[in-house]
């Protein structure tokens, strides 16, 4: 698993240019479905065909990233963000364009550093002025951060765990899936980081019975975080609310049931901000029964966001539990 | 298409009150179309079909509603309480003359002269709270007589040109409106390969809502939205973006707040500009959100958004060059006529 986390964890994909994510993608997972199609926002729909609940596995592809909005007379690209990225995190990190162009992140001086905002920030390509810069790129080409994966005592550090970790676990339990009547439609989504809005459509042509988001959480236990009770490696965290989504509690008994009777290792998530495709299924059409398994994550939204290897394998196996599970029974459909 | 826009401009439609200004585009496309109607929430439709088989069908929208105010009651000395509707510029307001209701009853907006002020007040804008409507009533009961709460308002401004440049309010989005009922004219021996829904789409300006019933609607297999958004080409000190310049030509948006534009129809639109020399420009600002944002979502449907770059929109007078607005419409019809490019 953890030569497919590298290659996905590094590939460029921020919302709304998910290509090269999404290719990477369905080359592992179309060998565990029957059938894969890309719907028109780009979202890819991989579907394990089933005569019992319409599930709706959904991870997003995408990674927080930015658009160049002006090339200064000196040649600077200047950018906005493209998700939730905090400017101070952005200083001397190195980017790649979606034409293969990198750069370095800079910054002008601020007395204080919660001055800086992306008006202070630009992208140094290496023109000298803004006619060679606009031979290497222009206004509207996107751009994401470049990070390698590193590994420090069984936990793993990324750009793009979020959610690439979570595409990880939906790839991993299609192939780990061994026997279910259930229909699955793994979709890997687009745009979350910009509004959840690749899910909404996605659910909108599933028609789903349960969705399930896969994405990551905040955790908690660094020094002075917030009071929040998600840690790293105390095993998947099952939601219990977001400021998207507070799971139906029948879904919540389910995932916890299937977690206590496997002896799968899980903790609660209480997120007090934050949303994920799970809310975006959630007031799908009429309404959809939604619930999300997250990975803990310390520094979310950063070129290091931090996993636990074991956190990972245990929001596998509850998965697997789930999709092979009678869920038509489980949840009264 | 300046006479059109003159019509529209100085037409009234606050978010929420757009009978008249809906009035106003349906008598001006009415010979162009097959048909029009109107739903229940007051956006207007009108479809010119192609007769090809097989044809997609493709939704433009721009909406009708203008930012403007709504009269929530009055005081003892007559003057009326107001409230703004959608995103406007509260400082912008003391001293212009508004429009109030059917009965366009005039009004100044007043705030107390500067002789009258504290030092202190001369350091600060004057807030909402302190601004009130004066129609001349001297006390509660004849000011309500005359303008019930509830009434809407817009800036009383009237449409002007000069050399090449026109002056009204509401081109955000009354300049969309016109470039979609040029678009729908067209010549005996010219047609579309595409079906064409164009949508005049109301109270956008207080949270697209009217465009979040289009796709269930309409269910277009494309959509272009056409707006007046903001040219930032006004003097500034520092080499930042100016978001849209008058002159440039349309301003394609590749992000904004509620939508990422679809490369299919970003990239068939620049091709096209090139193609036949028409210029055009990014919309170089992420801000702001247009109609296609509630569409876009519901099950993906392709969406662009094309641009009439306007100084001072959401103000009571906006600066446009005409021939951005013909470039619109030039860009839009070619990309329209080309349109097998895209499928």
């Amino acid at each position: 698993m953890k030569k497919l986390i590298k290659t996905v964890v590094e590939t460029f994909g921020p919302s709304g240019r998910e290509d090269k994510i999404k290719a990477v993608i369905e080359k592992e997972i179309k060998q565990y479905v029957d059938e894969i199609h890309t719907d028109s926002m780009g979202n890819l729909h991989a579907v394990k065909k089933g005569k019992g609940a319409r599930i709706m596995v959904a991870a997003h592809m995408d990674e927080i990233g930015f658009v160049v909005t002006h090339v200064t007379k000196e040649g600077f690209l200047r950018i906005s963000p493209v998700g939730g990225v905090n400017p101070v995190r952005c200083i001397a990190q190195r980017v790649m364009l979606e034409n293969g162009i990198k750069g370095v992140i800079g910054a002008e001086p601020v007395k204080n550093i919660s001055d800086l905002d992306f008006s202070r920030l630009f992208v140094d390509i290496g023109a000298a002025d803004r006619d060679e810069a606009f031979k290497l790129a222009g206004e509207g080409l996107f751009g994401a951060f470049l990070n390698d994966l590193m590994e420090i005592n069984g936990r793993l550090v990324a750009k793009s765990m979020d959610d690439r970790i979570g595409c990880v676990a939906a790839i991993e339990a299609a192939k780990r899936i061994k026997q279910t009547d259930n229909e699955i439609h793994y979709v890997f989504t687009v745009q979350e980081e910009v509004g959840l809005r690749g899910a909404k459509a996605a659910a909108y042509e599933v028609e789903p019975d349960l969705g399930i988001a896969l994405d990551v959480t905040i955790a908690a236990d660094t020094p002075e975080a917030p009071k929040l009770p998600m840690k790293l490696g105390a095993g998947v965290a099952i939601k219990i609310k977001d400021n998207s989504l507070l799971v139906p509690k029948k879904v919540k008994d389910f995932f916890i049931a299937t977690a206590e009777k496997n002896n799968i290792k899980y903790q609660p998530e209480i997120l007090t901000m934050g949303g994920t495709d799970g809310g975006a299924i959630n007031l799908s059409r009429s309404g959809v029964l939604a619930g999300v398994l997250s990975v803990p994550t310390r520094y979310v939204h950063s070129v290091s966001e931090t996993i636990s290897y074991d956190d990972l394998e245990s929001t596998v196996q509850l998965l697997v539990k789930i999709l092979e599970a009678d869920v038509k029974k489980e949840l009264s459909l | 298409m300046i006479r059109t826009l003159e019509k529209y401009s100085n037409a009234f439609g606050v978010s929420g009150h757009e009978k008249e200004i809906m009035e106003v585009i349906k008598a001006e496309i009415k010979d162009d179309v097959d048909e029009t109607s109107v739903d229940f929430m007051g956006n207007l439709y009108a479809r010119k079909y192609c007769g090809l088989k097989d044809a997609p069908n493709v939704m433009l929208v721009a909406h009708m509603d203008e930012v403007g105010l709504m009269v929530t009651g009055a005081d003892a000395s007559g003057m009326l309480n107001f409230l703004t509707v959608g995103g406007l510029d509260t400082r912008l307001l003391v001293s212009k003359r508004v429009v109030l209701g059917n009965e366009a009853v005039k009004g100044v907006v007043g705030a107390k002269p500067i002789h009258l002020q504290s030092r202190d007040e001369w350091q600060s804008p004057i807030p909402l709270s302190s601004l009130y409507i004066d129609i001349g009533a001297s006390s509660k009961e004849e000011a309500l007589k005359i303008v019930d709460a509830g009434t809407y308002g817009v800036f009383d401004t009237k449409f002007v040109s000069q050399e090449d440049v026109v002056m009204g309010k509401a081109f955000d989005d009354r300049a969309g409106c016109a470039v979609v009922s040029e678009l729908l004219h067209t010549e005996e021996d010219e047609s579309y390969p595409v079906n064409i829904t164009a949508v005049f789409s109301v109270q956008e300006e207080v949270g697209l809502r009217g465009a979040s019933i289009l796709a269930e609607r309409v269910s277009p297999d494309y959509v272009i939205a056409f707006e007046g958004t903001t040219a930032g080409d006004v003097p500034v000190k520092e080499d930042v973006s100016p978001s849209t310049e008058m002159r440039k030509g349309p301003a394609i948006t590749f992000m904004d707040r509620t939508t990422i534009g679809f490369r299919v129809l970003r990239d068939h639109l620049t091709k096209t500009a090139g193609k036949y020399g028409i210029p055009f420009q990014y919309k170089r600002t992420v801000t702001g959100g247009t109609d296609i944002g509630v569409i876009h979502t519901k099950g993906g449907i392709p969406s662009i958004v094309i641009s009439v770059p306007v100084r001072y929109i959401h103000s009571p007078k906006g600066i446009l060059a005409a021939e951005d607005l013909k470039n619109t419409v030039k860009l839009a019809k070619k990309a329209l006529m080309d349109f097998k490019e895209v499928l």
